[in-house]
Order: C-alpha cells, then sequence, then structure tokens
C-alpha cells in the first residue's frame, strides 16, 4: 500500500518551506553571525552593510520589541547576542534585503571587532572551571560502593563518544507573514509549532493568538527541528513584523553546520563490577555531557542518558552521576535517541572490556544480564512486558549465531590481512517523554458532507510516516478508503498548545487522540444509524469497508449516505480530542518513579570485515529482531529500523565532527563530513518482526518506532573493535567513538609485533 | 557582469534567456523557473538532491547524462536538454516512481527526486541492467532516512520489470514502458534546431570556468560578479592515441576518462579507480583540465597521471608549451602556468614493455569522498628486477607530489619485503602531512606506507608474503 505523502515525493510535488511561492513584496533575511567562540563585542558597525542598494534593514538586539529570550527549558540564549559571544555562529545581526544575494553581501561588509576570551570547548575542562548548564544529577540504586567489595572482577576506564551532525537535507528555514490585527503567521520547518509560536509571541511582544504557525512537512529533522527551528522562525517573524513585509530565511547549508547544536559529545568515567559467574553486580558512571553554550534540550537529554544508564540489563547495584557542562560550542541538542545511546555506548564499552580482560566473548556477559520480568530499574520502574531475552533468543536462532560465529572464526583464521569481527546489541528504550507534562496530545477530525475526512493533530511529519499512520488510525476505525483521509498541516490554530513531535512517541499520543475523536464521532454516526433505522441496539451496528451493517447484514446505509443523513439530521461531523499518557511519574527530588509508558526491546547482530593492509572495514550485515508491538504500518516501521541503523552505524563509523581547540567546526561542509552513503549501509541488513508483542499504551496496540533502532549501529563499533583484536591481539582499545578508518589503521598497528618480532621472541623464549 | 543569451530545452519548453553565463543551473530552475521538484541541500555536489538529466544531441540520438544542477554553470546547457523531475513526470505514476512508492524507498521526499532523476538516466543509458550498476548511478545521491536498502530493492524491481526488453530504439521503448514522457522523442528534432551560441563571450579574461565542479564549490559568488571564459565550449573533450602518446583534451570529463578504452589499456583498472573518485554526477561534469588546474594536494586523477609520467600542453590562446605534470605545480595552489594560459591537453606515453599499474585510496567514507592519502604507483619490471618505477602520493604535502626520492631507491632493485621497508623509510624523508579534517599527519604517514605496500602485494603477489608485509 504507498503512503499518500510518498506518492507526492516521487513526483517532486511535495512542498516544503522552501518551495512554496513567496507573497508579493517578500524580503529576504541573511544571519550575521560571531566569528569567535568567546568574547566581548567592542565594535559593531553596520554603515557600509546598510549602504548597499536594496538592503532594507539591519537588525540587531537593540530593536526586539520583546524578550530578548529563546531559552526553552533555561531562559539563558539570546536570539540576537548582546554584547558578548559564546560561539561560533552565534546570531549578532539579521540583515533584511530585497534578494538573497544582495542580503548576503550586505552581511559581508558589517564590521566587528571583539575581546577576545579564552573558549571553553571540552566539557571535562568546563567542570573543573564550574562551567555547569545545571547541578549534576544522581540516579541510584542498592549500595554501589560495598558491593564492588563481593567482585570477582572490577574494571575501570574513560569512554569518550562523539557528537553527530543531523544533516536533515532541508536546512533551518521559515516564512514569516504580517497578518492584520498586528500577527504574524509563520511557515516553519520545525518539530515544535508551540515552541515557535509561543517564542515568537515572547520576543515580538505579541499574544501567542497573534502567532499562527503552521507545518507542512519537514525535510528530516531527527531531532535538529525540536528546539532549534525556532531562532530561525522568530527572526523571520522579527524581520516580517519590523518591516511589515513579508520575510523568508532559509540557512545555506554552510551556516546551518556552523550554527546549529548537534548530537552531544560525551566522556564518561565508568567502574564495572562482576561476580564470578559474569552477573553485573555493581556500575558506577560519571558522565560529562558537552551542552555547548545554552541549555537548549541538554538538560532533557541528560536525564534520558540517565534513564538509559544500564541499557537491556538488570544491575542490582547502580550510581549515575551526570553533569551537564557549559562550553563554547554552539548549544547542542535533541538527537534521534535524546542521550540513550551515550549512555548504551557507556554500559556496552564497560562490558566489552570486562569481557576481554576476563578472556570470554562479550555476550556471554551481555546475555547473562539481560532485563526479566518485574526487574526494577534503578529509578523505580519495575519493567513490564520485558522482550529483551526474547529477542536476543529469536536472533540467535532465526540468524543461526552459532554458524555466523563458526565462519568468522574460520574466515579469520585462513586470512591474514582481513579479519572479520562480530557483536550482539541489545536495546531497551523506554517511550514517554520524560518530562511527565509533556505527554499529551489533541486532534480534531472533520467529516465533510461527501464523506471525505481531514484530521489534524500535533504530529509533524518529517519522513517517519506519521501522518501515514494518521490515515490508517481514521480509516480504519471508519472502515473505509484510506484516500478519503487527509491529513492537514500541523498548525497551531487547528491544535493548541502542542508537544512537539518527539521522542518517537507522536504516533502514539497523536494517534491515541485521534483514536477518541474518531471513536466519538463512530458512536454520534451509529446512534444515528439505530434512530434512522429504527434498531433497537447500537451494539450490533458495524461500519465495514465502507458499508453499513446491523447484525452482520447489509443496509440501506453506506458511509457516504449516512454521513448526507447525520448532516441534514443536524449531527455534529466533527470531534476534538484529547489523549494523556496515563500510569507515568516521576519524582525529580528523588530520581525515582514510573517516567515510561512501557519499553521497546530488540537484539541485532553485525558482522563487519575490517582490511588490515589499510585500515578500512565493511559492514557485512546487521541481523535484527525488533519488537514492533502490533505494527500499525508495516513498510514505514521497517523504515524506521533501517534508517535508524544505518544513521546509528554512521554516528559509530564515518561521522566525524572536527572541531579545534578555537571552538571551529572544521568538518564544516559535505565534503568534510560524511554521512554513509548507498555504499557504507551494511551489504545485508534483515529485520524481524517479534511476534506476540502487544502494548496496551499503542494504538491498536503498536508501539513507537522512531528511536530505538538507532541504537543498533552501536554494534558496529564493537564489531570493528572485535575484528581489530582478533588482528592485533596486543591493541589496548580505545573505546573513544567514531571507529574512524584512522582509528582503525592505528589501533591495528599500536603496539603490535610483526611476523619477524614474534619469531624473535619465540626464538629468545625458547633460547 | 555580462549577461548572454542561452537557448535550451528545459523539459518540455524552449527557453531563450538573457542570463549570467556563471549562474548555476539550479538557481535558475528554483529561482526563476519556479520549479521547485529540484532541491538545493549542499551545493557543492555532494549529496545529488539536485540532479537532473542534461542531454545532448549527438549524430543519431540525444545521450542523457545526470549532473548536480548546483554546480553546473547555466552556459554549459547550451543547445541542451536539461530535464527536472516535472519533465518526466506524468498524470499517473511513471514505472519508477509506482515502484519507489511500492517500496517505500522515500521518508521524508527530499532526496527523492534526485535518486529518480539518477534512475532514470540509468535507464535511459543503458540497455543490460544490473543491480551493481544501478546502484553505481545512484552513488552520489545521499539519502539521511532510510539507510538505503528499500531504495537497493525497489532498484531491483525496477530492473526486473524491464529485463529482457531490447528495442533498437530506446527511447520509443521506455516510453511505452511509461519510464518517460512522450515528448522525449521529438527532442532530437527539437534540439537540432536550437543554435547554440558558442564562443560568444570575446573579451578576455583569466578566469576559466570548465566543468564547474570545483570552482562553483570554491567561489560561488566570486564568479557571479566575474567575466569568465567558458572553457567547454573549446571542443576539448577527446582521447585519441597518435603512435606512442595518448592525448587527452582538457574538456573530457571522469566518465569519459573511466569509459575510455584507449585509457583502460595502460590501466587496466580504471573503471574501478574512477569510481572511488567521484560519484556519477560529479564524473559527468568533472573535467580532467579543471581537475589538474585546481591543484589540490590530493586529487585523485592528478595522482593518477603523475605516477603515469604525464606531460601537459598549456596554452594562451596562441602560444603552446609543454611541461610535466610532476613540475606543474610550485606550491599549495601555486602553479607553474601564467594567468593568461590553461591546460589544452594532458599527453601520456604508452608505456612500453611489461608495465603494471596500481592506484590505491583512502578516506574516512571508502566511496565519493576526498581522499586521506591516495597514492599510484606504476613499475616496470625484468624478473623480480625494478628497471622504473614512479610512485606519487597525495594527502602528503602542500603539491600532489612524485616521490622521487623514493622512486630513485627503488630502481635496480629486487622486490622484497626489505628492499619495500628501506624504500619506505626513504620515503618518510621526502613527505610532509600536515594534521587536518582528512587526518592527523602521524596518521598520513603510516597509512601511505601501506598504501605503497598494498599496490606491491596487489601487483606481485608472487613475489610479497602477506604475513609479512604486516
Amino acid at each position: 500500500m504507498k503512503s499518500s505523502d510518498v506518492i507526492k515525493h516521487v513526483k517532486g510535488e511535495s512542498i516544503f518551506v522552501d518551495d512554496m511561492p513567496v507573497p508579493q513584496g517578500t524580503l529576504y533575511a541573511s544571519v550575521f553571525d560571531s566569528k569567535i567562540a568567546h568574547g566581548k563585542i567592542t565594535k559593531l558597525d553596520l554603515s557600509e552593510a546598510l549602504k548597499v542598494p536594496g538592503v532594507v534593514r539591519i537588525i540587531t538586539y537593540k530593536d526586539i520589541p520583546g524578550e530578548n529570550q529563546i531559552g526553552n527549558i533555561i531562559p539563558d540564549e539570546h536570539l540576537l547576542a548582546v554584547d558578548t559571544v559564546e560561539f561560533i555562529g552565534e546570531p549578532i545581526a539579521i540583515v533584511i534585503a530585497e534578494t538573497e544575494m544582495i542580503a548576503k553581501k550586505a552581511k559581508s561588509k558589517i564590521k566587528i571587532e571583539y575581546e577576545e576570551l579564552t573558549p571553553i570547548t571540552d566539557p571535562r575542562d568546563a567542570y573543573e572551571k564550574g562551567s555547569l548548564i545545571i547541578p549534576p544529577r544522581i540516579f541510584s540504586m542498592g549500595d554501589v560502593e560495598n558491593s564492588f567489595t563481593g567482585c570477582e572482577y572490577i574494571i575501570e576506564d574513560r569512554v569518550e563518544i562523539s557528537g553527530q551532525e543531523h544533516l536533515y537535507l532541508e536546512t533551518q528555514g521559515a516564512v514569516a507573514v504580517p497578518v492584520e490585527g498586528s500577527g504574524i503567521k509563520i511557515y516553519s520547518s520545525t518539530q515544535g509549532p508551540t515552541a515557535v509560536q509561543s517564542t515568537a509571541a515572547k520576543v515580538l511582544n505579541l499574544k501567542m493568538h497573534q502567532v499562527e504557525v503552521d507545518v507542512l512537512r519537514l525535510g528530516g529533522a531527527f531531532g535538529g527541528k525540536e528546539d532549534q527551528a525556532t531562532p530561525w522562525a522568530v527572526m523571520a517573524a522579527l524581520g516580517a513584523k519590523l518591516t511589515n513585509k513579508p520575510v523568508k530565511l532559509i540557512l545555506h547549508r554552510h551556516d546551518d553546520l556552523r550554527m546549529t547544536g548537534k548530537r552531544h559529545p560525551y566522556s564518561a568515567d565508568y567502574k564495572i563490577g562482576l561476580s564470578k559467574d559474569y552477573k553485573i553486580l555493581a556500575y558506577e558512571v560519571t558522565f560529562y555531557q558537552n551542552a555547548g553554550a545554552a541549555a537548549d534540550l541538554s538538560p532533557a537529554v541528560l536525564e534520558r542518558t540517565l534513564f538509559h544508564t544500564t541499557n537491556s540489563y538488570f544491575i542490582p547495584n547502580v550510581k549515575a552521576t551526570a553533569i551537564s557542562c557549559k562550553t563554547n560550542l554552539p548549544p547542542n541538542t535533541a538527537f534521534r535517541g535524546f542521550g540513550g545511546p551515550q549512555g548504551m555506548f557507556v554500559i556496552e564499552s564497560a562490558i566489552h572490556k570486562a569481557a576481554l580482560s576476563i578472556g570470554i566473548e562479550p555476550y556471554i556477559i551481555q546475555k547473562k544480564n539481560l532485563l526479566v520480568e518485574g526487574s526494577k530499574f534503578y529509578y523505580g520502574q519495575i519493567a513490564k512486558r520485558v522482550n529483551a531475552s526474547k529477542c536476543w533468543n529469536e536472533a540467535v536462532t532465526r540468524y543461526s549465531f552459532d554458524s555466523i560465529k563458526n565462519s568468522v572464526e574460520e574466515f579469520n583464521s585462513k586470512n591474514i590481512l582481513k579479519k572479520k569481527g562480530i557483536s550482539f546489541m541489545p536495546v531497551c528504550f523506554g517511550i514517554s517523554f520524560t518530562n511527565t507534562m509533556m505527554n499529551q496530545a489533541s486532534a480534531l477530525v472533520h467529516i465533510y458532507t461527501d464523506g471525505s475526512v481531514s484530521v489534524s493533530t500535533a504530529a509533524v511529519e518529517m519522513g517517519q510516516g506519521v501522518n501515514e499512520k494518521m490515515i490508517n488510525i481514521a480509516s480504519k476505525v471508519f472502515s473505509i478508503d484510506k484516500v478519503k483521509v487527509k491529513v492537514e498541516s500541523t498548525n497551531t490554530t487547528r491544535v493548541a498548545n502542542t508537544s512537539p513531535t518527539a521522542a518517537s512517541s507522536a504516533a502514539d499520543l497523536n494517534g491515541n487522540a485521534l483514536l477518541f475523536a474518531c471513536n466519538s464521532l463512530l458512536a454520534r454516526l451509529k446512534k444515528h444509524v439505530a434512530e434512522l433505522l429504527k434498531l433497537d441496539d447500537e451494539k450490533n451496528i458495524e461500519l465495514v469497508d465502507g458499508k453499513i451493517l446491523y447484525n452482520e447484514n447489509e443496509t440501506e446505509l453506506d458511509w457516504n449516505k449516512l454521513i448526507r443523513s447525520a448532516n441534514q439530521h443536524r449531527i455534529s461531523l466533527t470531534a476534538q480530542a484529547f489523549y494523556a499518557t496515563p500510569d507515568i511519574h516521576f519524582d525529580k527530588k528523588k530520581e525515582q518513579g514510573h517516567p515510561f509508558a512501557y519499553h521497546v526491546y530488540g537484539t541485532a547482530i553485525t558482522e563487519v570485515t575490517v582490511d588490515c593492509l589499510r585500515g578500512t572495514y565493511e559492514i557485512d550485515s546487521v541481523k535484527v529482531v525488533h519488537d514492533y508491538g502490533k505494527t500499525l504500518n508495516h513498510a514505514i516501521d521497517l523504515g524506521q529500523v533501517e534508517g535508524g541503523i544505518v544513521q546509528g552505524i554512521g554516528w559509530m563509523t564515518v561521522e566525524e565532527l572536527v572541531q579545534d581547540s578555537k571552538g571551529r567546526l572544521n568538518s564544516n561542509s559535505l565534503s568534510t563530513y560524511k554521512v554513509p552513503d548507498i555504499y557504507s549501509a551494511p551489504k545485508k541488513l534483515e529485520t524481524y518482526f517479534l511476534e506476540d508483542s502487544e502494548n496496551p499504551y499503542g494504538p491498536f496496540k503498536s508501539k513507537a518506532v522512531g528511536e530505538p533502532p538507532l541504537m543498533y549501529g552501536i554494534g558496529a563499533f564493537f564489531a570493528i573493535s572485535n575484528a581489530v583484536k582478533a588482528f592485533n591481539p596486543y591493541v589496548d582499545l580505545k573505546y573513544s567513538s567514531p571507529f574512524t578508518h584512522e582509528k582503525t589503521l592505528m589501533q591495528l598497528y599500536q603496539g603490535r609485533k610483526t611476523e619477524k618480532e614474534r619469531s624473535k621472541i619465540t626464538s629468545s623464549e625458547i633460547g | 557582469m555580462n549577461k548572454r543569451k542561452v537557448q535550451f530545452l528545459l523539459n518540455n519548453t524552449l527557453i531563450s534567456s538573457e542570463v549570467n553565463p556563471s549562474l548555476p543551473l539550479l538557481d535558475f530552475i528554483r529561482k526563476e523557473k519556479h520549479l521547485t521538484g529540484t532541491k538545493e541541500v549542499c551545493k557543492e555536489g555532494d549529496c545529488g538532491a539536485c540532479t537532473v538529466l542534461l542531454g545532448t544531441l549527438t549524430k543519431n540520438s540525444v545521450v542523457y547524462k545526470t549532473i548536480t544542477s548546483c554546480i553546473y554553470p547555466i552556459a554549459n546547457c547550451s543547445g541542451k536538454h536539461v530535464v527536472t523531475i516535472e519533465g518526466i513526470n506524468k498524470e499517473d505514476l511513471l514505472l519508477q516512481q509506482e515502484i519507489f512508492a511500492d517500496e517505500n524507498a522515500s521518508q521524508c521526499g527530499f532526496c527523492t527526486p534526485g535518486f529518480l532523476m539518477s534512475v532514470t538516466c540509468y535507464l535511459l543509458n543503458n540497455t543490460d541492467y544490473k543491480i551493481e550498476d544501478a546502484i553505481n548511478a545512484v552513488g552520489g545521491n545521499i539519502c539521511r532516512c532510510t539507510g538505503y536498502h528499500s531504495i537497493i530493492r525497489a532498484l531491483n524491481n525496477i530492473i526486473y520489470e524491464l529485463k529482457n526488453n531490447s528495442s533498437n530504439d530506446r527511447v520509443q521503448l521506455l516510453v511505452a514502458k511509461n519510464v518517460i514522457p512522450d515528448y522525449f522523442k521529438e527532442i532530437k528534432e527539437r534540439l537540432s534546431t536550437i543554435q547554440s551560441d558558442k564562443k560568444v563571450n570575446t573579451e578576455k579574461s583569466s578566469l576559466f570556468i570548465s566543468g564547474g565542479s570545483d570552482l562553483f564549490v570554491q567561489k560561488p559568488d566570486m564568479l557571479l560578479e566575474e567575466e569568465a571564459q567558458f572553457l567547454l565550449e573549446y571542443d576539448l573533450s577527446y582521447i585519441y592515441q597518435n603512435y606512442d602518446t595518448i592525448i587527452i583534451g582538457s574538456g573530457t570529463t571522469f566518465e569519459e576518462i573511466k569509459q575510455s578504452p584507449i585509457l583502460s589499456k595502460v590501466i587496466p583498472t580504471i573503471k574501478n579507480d574512477i569510481d572511488l573518485v567521484a560519484s556519477l554526477p560529479i564524473r559527468n561534469s568533472a573535467t580532467i583540465g579543471g581537475n589538474l588546474t585546481n591543484a589540490s594536494p590530493i586529487g585523485d586523477l592528478t595522482i593518477i597521471l603523475m605516477a603515469l609520467n604525464s606531460e601537459l600542453v598549456l596554452t594562451d590562446g596562441i602560444n603552446e608549451r609543454i611541461i610535466k605534470l610532476s613540475d606543474f605545480y610550485l606550491d599549495y595552489k601555486k602553479l607553474i602556468k601564467t594567468n593568461d594560459e590553461y591546460i589544452k591537453e594532458v599527453l601520456i606515453q604508452v608505456p612500453k614493455g611489461e608495465l603494471k599499474f596500481s592506484f590505491e585510496k583512502v578516506s574516512k567514507r571508502t566511496y565519493l569522498d576526498i581522499a586521506s592519502v591516495n597514492s599510484a604507483m606504476l613499475i616496470e619490471v625484468d624478473g623480480n628486477k625494478i628497471i622504473n618505477i614512479f610512485i606519487s602520493a597525495g594527502g602528503v604535502a602542500p603539491v600532489p607530489k612524485l616521490l622521487k626520492e623514493t622512486n630513485q631507491y627503488f630502481i635496480g632493485k629486487d622486490i622484497s619485503i626489505d628492499t619495500i621497508d628501506s624504500a619506505l623509510a626513504v620515503m618518510q624523508t621526502e613527505i610532509s602531512p600536515i594534521s587536518d579534517v582528512r587526518g592527523s599527519a602521524e596518521y598520513k604517514k603510516i597509512l601511505l606506507g601501506q598504501l605503497v605496500k598494498a599496490h606491491f602485494l596487489k601487483l606481485f603477489p608472487q613475489l610479497i608474503n602477506e604475513k609479512e608485509i604486516v
């Protein structure tokens, strides 16, 4: 079944912000940003720039009618710099001109002088200097310190995790149009229309009802447009407000790469203790999150790291400390997984290193410690409907792990210059916004008199297929052809006070709200059928494939007739409904509670081949068993898993953010920041939908799917590690992502003894 | 800035516009013609979202190729057929669109038109469809959502639907198979009526634009403000052999080099080697002359040509002179040529005797990435003895480098691990890599050694023991 959005995509007919016909008189904005990572602005001279013909206005913080503040969780970020700058790319002024070229040209004529201050780029450095976003948070259970004394094996190490550029193909952008009553209508490429609305209102000194935000679809987002779409939309709105003309602002790719935040780099220290029979008894970890220059979503990301510190394992004694460190980089932000991947990478590193030092395969420890039904998470939630072992065991048998293992061992014994490595990556990911309040959504449904249906929710379509899932839900409830259902743009005037489309939960929250709305319409319609046909029992009325059945027999009514009749009988064909996830709560004082509606489980087996002469590698296969619940749309869910895996592999392998000590991003274009191409995707990618998994919290028992698969990509790191180790048993493996070709070559030969050297050792030993 | 008249077919419409000849085709398509199916993503030819077809009239047919319109000057479209996604759309879905939709091979949709243009061009240009070739055709298209497997499934299904369909008239067949719209049949005739306005810019300028694939990445704004000479108008696209010399016109594209039977005699692995250099749309627009003049210390083709001991014919339009490629580069991005000179031809002496060639490249991403280090080797042996050798290396000095001292050391010695090890010690004295975004200096030093070892291991497996080389 083709997705209605994809039919438009393949014809290039889908409209993105940059594709909309612009209103008459539209002006173009270009943002002038800081060239240094930390300093005071001593002089800002706009005079030459203002002389460029076609320049309409140059806006600085002084021109802002309301508050110069865009911080969401913490109000710590200016829209436009005032007298200091704290990262390269920090917006200072907005040039508004008749064309993009003029705006760019004028921008190059702005003169600025700074008094430079020393930037901080390293999170540990920031921590030492007391530069923190929020006070450290600690999650704990049991008695870590004492339990280490009972451990047979204790391993400690440090882990470095790189960030990741979202590389949504559509850059950030917005068009703002002045409307009557001093209001503004903003077309924005945002995951969070309400965030854009409320921030624009605050900055422009308007009421929220004067700001309408409309979002048709996004050309990819991955978290990068949850909070960070806001400033550009607000700048366009500010330009429109001050010039009283429509203003369009689309970031050039290089500007987007330089100015926007990324997945957070982390540095971490851990200590892990295991019993003689490889049970993990204690785990202590400290995370240093590189938040960048402002809070943005960092505190929430940090919180999710804490929630995923033990991944899919039960550990009785845990102490996890997380520190959000303020540095002079662009504020880092949400990215698929939202801190979870970093937490999981550290525990997986700990298990891997422990296994190597004990001298066993890492999967022995992994399997031994998987969560079981009723396991208590260290944050208080009891694990229910646990599918950790079910996915693991299914993967082992379905993909014949024993024969994979044998063939890898055989390959490695026969080949000198090529080595294979395999790894397991189990995933357990909590579903719900960790901020309980955000787990709400609403839906608005109109049935028009011709029987066609219009659906509005808070969900934003960004390629994840949420629109198609909404169509699936509405057409299923009414049992009508899905071409009768249309999902409207996400608009703050139709659905208000929304949570962003994030946390994998848009289909759950909005789908459930939609389900409520459709069901209430269905109830009205059935009641009308009963009245019309003079039937006693509404319960036996069914809508099936556009027909109206009573006691399984066709009636004279069909969908279209029923709708017309309902309208004639003055029955409302519009419904609005609201959904709030039940059962969830979390006490931040105690750091205990039940934050997640449920968890998603899965296991991936990854196989790689390393070219030990050149220090390169290929991902041979990723084989996954994933817990989808009862899938709402097989093709979309499969696409989410496959896409997530490759994005995760990219994060772990080719995607390297290179920053210098002055806070400058050197991997600042697509020629220097490489994301996976078709050749870097695993040669084989198999996905099995776990059977018999049900989820009472998802619409039609489905499960959220957006983020969890990304973390299967972590398996690539450990598979490469194992192949490197097979070639160079002397290596002291570094747990530092991404595992670039450079790190591969360096570790293949680090401390390695050549054949000659080995034979010398052997002969001297004999001698 | 002078404007000039450019005539070409854009989809089904004749364009006859006064334009800045350096305007990127994408800007014309999107901003002036408001055809928004073609997307702007990276503006440097690295993602394929702006891929369009460029059809050129030849004697027998119209030959289509893909180009990345974001870095393609509109002047180079003169007399051609430019096809965007709007230009292949019909009321109902085309076969390839239908299959992409069935496989859900599109999520956010931003890369999708680019993919479909690459697929369509592949179907137009080939008769014997193979999945490896189809993947190669979309190799320059980046998708951030799907993980590519749904796209590969779609490609397999498209090939399945079209296999065993041979016809003399490709266009006719593909129209019948619902791959392209009907109007493609008339393009040949319509193109023949367009006068291409060649060499109209009489003004002398020392800004030379060839394929544009480097220049439009590096200084797009400057190009719009300066008068330029468009070298593609000088008909310098040819490869032929004259006795023992292969002559390559400087306007020859990478793809033409890849497909050249003359060059494949000298470099048997040329197809694979050039695939590592660039994606198809870039291979279709990047020229040998432009690439050499760009003077990247890491240019793949430069490194290959240097090991082949190539020479360049430089001209200022009146006088010509010949210099060795290895003498062309003075320092980082500094050339021996004068401002008025451009490369007219590249000359390669066909090696005599038993010669072997190898090219090696390692980059962050294996395909379609700029190398961390690259190297090529041309070697002549008599038994085990090295008679002559040319090893070149990129990424280890401010300029692409012929490793003269290392080569000198090798001559006259027998191939062995010991010889290689000693030569590598010499090599370390003549390279000076720097740490940058493509790797640390330390890494590049080690990597070049590995690549030289790889040359020998590949070409002389009988002489080198795998166990001993590492």
